[in-house]
């Protein structure tokens, strides 16, 4: 089976040392080797404002990973987090899925405007200072045509 | 316009005649404001052919959760059935880990 692709998101107080981040990193890290997971990518959002008070905290230090692994290893790692005092909140999300979605989509757009670009007799890249001529123009026609059909 | 104003002004003896002239401008106004309000109203995803709707990114989703912290519904914003299906859970998560309020008063 395809590995699956998770993102980790925590909020821990905002008087946390940075020494405790990696502290907790590593932690985190240790479950996730002994599983048979790999942390893609670390990437600390430092602190932020809080959008709602978490525990009275206005702010919060934000840590998202990236993390591939089984979903045993995710239940695990939400068990754990949940249990620390320290970390305010936290979110897992599946990622793999969308992100497959995503690119689809992506590519399939790429190639149907080359197809279309081609058969139109013009190289399939997009020209610089090529485009569609005065957006104003457009939106003015726009709205007459609007106003006839009341 | 002005022409039309000046004479039902004139005309002060007809009731029926001012109502009249009361009456056209507004409808004139009506006329020029209603393609401003009538305007399509296209899906922004779609449009700007956003694919990625992410839970992480506050400066997408924050057009569509108004001031109260509700999410916009879509005959407001325009947005297409299944954009707004992402941006529904995109705003959930994003409401999880503190990113955007869940109410604001």
């Amino acid at each position: 089976m395809a590995g699956r692709q998770y993102e980790l998101v925590y909020i821990l107080p905002p008087d946390t040392t940075e020494q405790q981040v990696t502290e907790l990193h590593q932690q985190i890290e240790a479950v996730v080797l002994r599983m048979n997971g790999q942390i893609e990518k670390t990437e600390p959002w430092g602190r932020r404002k809080l959008a709602y008070e978490i525990g009275h905290h206005k702010e919060g230090v934000y840590v998202l990973e990236v993390i591939n692994g089984t979903g045993e290893l995710m239940k695990e790692l939400d068990r754990r987090l949940r249990v620390m005092d320290q970390v305010l909140r936290h979110l897992v999300v599946r990622v793999d899925e969308e992100k497959k979605v995503v690119d689809r989509t992506r590519t399939k757009r790429q190639t149907e405007s080359e197809r279309r670009r081609v058969k139109r007799g013009l190289p399939p890249q997009r020209q610089p200072g090529e485009g569609r001529p005065a957006a104003d123009a457009d939106d003015g026609d726009d709205d007459h045509f609007d106003g006839m059909e009341v | 316009m002005p022409f039309g104003y000046g004479r039902s002004g004139g005309g002060s003896g007809g009731g029926g005649g001012r109502g009249r002239g009361d009456k056209k401008p507004g409808d004139k106004e009506k006329g020029q404001r209603r393609p401003m309000f009538r305007r399509r109203k296209v899906c922004k995803f779609c449009a700007d052919k956003i694919d990625d709707i992410n839970y992480k990114d506050v400066k997408l989703l924050g057009p569509f959760v108004p001031e109260r912290g509700k999410i916009l519904p879509r005959r407001i914003s325009g947005t297409c059935a299944m954009h707004q299906r992402k941006l529904q859970t995109a705003i959930k998560r994003a409401r999880q880990i503190a990113l955007i309020p869940y109410v604001t008063d």
